[in-house]
């Protein structure tokens, strides 16, 4: 917990993680009914929590409000289409979607593609152990939760580093920072991201 | 998949991976790596997970709704998504996009010596092979100008460095001279991706490279 008073003056009132607490187990419990029984329902709740954060996720990515807008469709009807691939014991449903927006992202905007490895196809012969998908999920709320409560330096890094088109030394050239500089600070900012959901694992 | 596997990804591939910011022949040796791999796969996953937390607290721009009567439209235009059985193959995943789903059906060109190459369509930047080494044959002594990741498929080779098996992965940089001999019951093959040409060390490959494309 050592992180969270250390750094309150650093969280924006502005962060919508304040308004609305991450909720992992809500969006795999929808995904399930999507997956299950094509519910519309359970995939438009889904839908107004994730498309604004897709599109504006792809809009700090370069996109224009057309073209994100277009692929904000898009990633959210792969959602649709590839519920049954998507494993609760393996990623929370915003990792899963964030996959599936970077892949669209480097589609779309760089003209290129993007291989992937191979799925796990869990669905067809096994349950997923409801304990490690709890643990998962719950690790995956904590850390959301400490990535609001990093230093803005270094959250502002790391964002650039994931919206990025931009490798380290592209950032080194728009922040003007050097590269082990850059480096070093996405270092410390992923330990203290660990440490972070650590702490609060074992508690 | 394989649990021998000695020789693994760097953080910086993986993490370039997960932001999206490798060549297509970079992500295709990652991807395919990852496939056989699940200590990586394990690892991808935790950047993934970062990239997940920055999604979901993301600050959204409220001006910018985004239709959803359209998305309904698109998914009722969707084709019924196949649910296709997987086919027999030795090619991992990532790669059957690019060379079909059996290692004997690649089209090879001899380079020499009895090593072949196929190369991959992938965008520039890098540029992603395959290469076959029948078991005791070197591959020419070379240096490279860039990154050069070396994944076996099948069989092994070894270096000045080490042995590298089914699944291991080399990750060599400017500054290593090295020559990569196969050995073992199985001829190598090799998926070979680099971030510039090979400049190889004797005179004559260095005429021929270009044509070789090599």
């Amino acid at each position: 917990m050592l992180g969270v008073t250390e750094n309150r003056h650093n969280l924006r009132p502005d962060r919508n993680v304040q308004d609305h607490p991450p909720n992992n187990e809500l969006w795999v419990t929808l995904i399930a009914a999507v997956q299950e029984s094509q519910d519309t329902h359970s995939f438009e709740r889904l839908f107004n929590h994730f498309a604004p954060r897709i599109k504006s996720f792809l809009m700090r990515s370069g996109a224009d409000a057309t073209l994100a807008e277009e692929c904000a469709q898009d990633v959210m009807a792969t959602v649709w289409q590839k519920s049954h691939l998507f494993d609760p014991a393996r990623a929370s449903v915003s990792t899963w979607i964030f996959t599936i927006a970077r892949n669209k992202r480097i589609d779309a905007i760089r003209k290129q593609r993007q291989p992937q490895p191979e799925d796990l196809y869990w669905m067809e012969d096994h349950e997923p152990d409801h304990e490690a998908v709890m643990s998962l999920q719950q690790e995956s709320d904590i850390l959301a939760q400490a990535l609001t409560e990093l230093p803005e330096k270094q959250r502002v890094l790391v964002e650039q580093a994931y919206f990025g088109d931009m490798s380290h030394s592209e950032i080194a050239k728009k922040t003007g920072l050097p590269l082990g500089t850059i480096k070093s600070r996405i270092r410390l900012a992923l330990d203290r991201l660990r440490h972070s959901v650590d702490v609060k694992t074992v508690k | 998949m394989t649990k021998h596997i000695k020789h693994h990804l760097t953080d910086d591939l993986i993490s370039g991976y997960s932001c999206g910011s490798l060549t297509e022949a970079v992500s295709l040796a990652v991807a395919t790596h990852v496939s056989m791999c699940d200590d990586c796969r394990a690892a991808l996953e935790s950047y993934d997970a970062l990239g997940g937390g920055i999604l979901e607290t993301v600050d959204i721009d409220t001006t910018q709704d985004v239709s959803f009567a359209a998305t309904m439209a698109k998914i009722k235009a969707l084709p019924d998504a196949p649910r296709t059985k997987p086919v027999a193959t030795n090619v991992p995943a990532p790669l059957v996009d690019y060379i079909g789903t059996r290692l004997e059906n690649v089209n090879w060109r001899p380079i020499g010596m009895g090593v072949k190459q196929a190369i991959l369509p992938t965008s520039k930047g890098a540029i992603a092979r395959l290469l076959y080494i029948p078991s005791g044959t070197a591959v020419p002594d070379h240096g490279h100008n860039g990154l050069e990741l070396t994944l076996v498929l099948q069989g092994a080779f070894r270096d000045e460095s080490d042995e590298f098996k089914a699944g291991d992965i080399e990750v060599a940089n400017e500054d290593m001279n090295h020559t990569p001999v196969a050995f073992g019951d199985q001829d190598c093959i090799c998926l070979a991706v680099t971030e510039a040409p090979l400049r190889f060390s004797r005179m004559l490959h260095r005429v021929v490279q270009p044509f070789l494309k090599i």
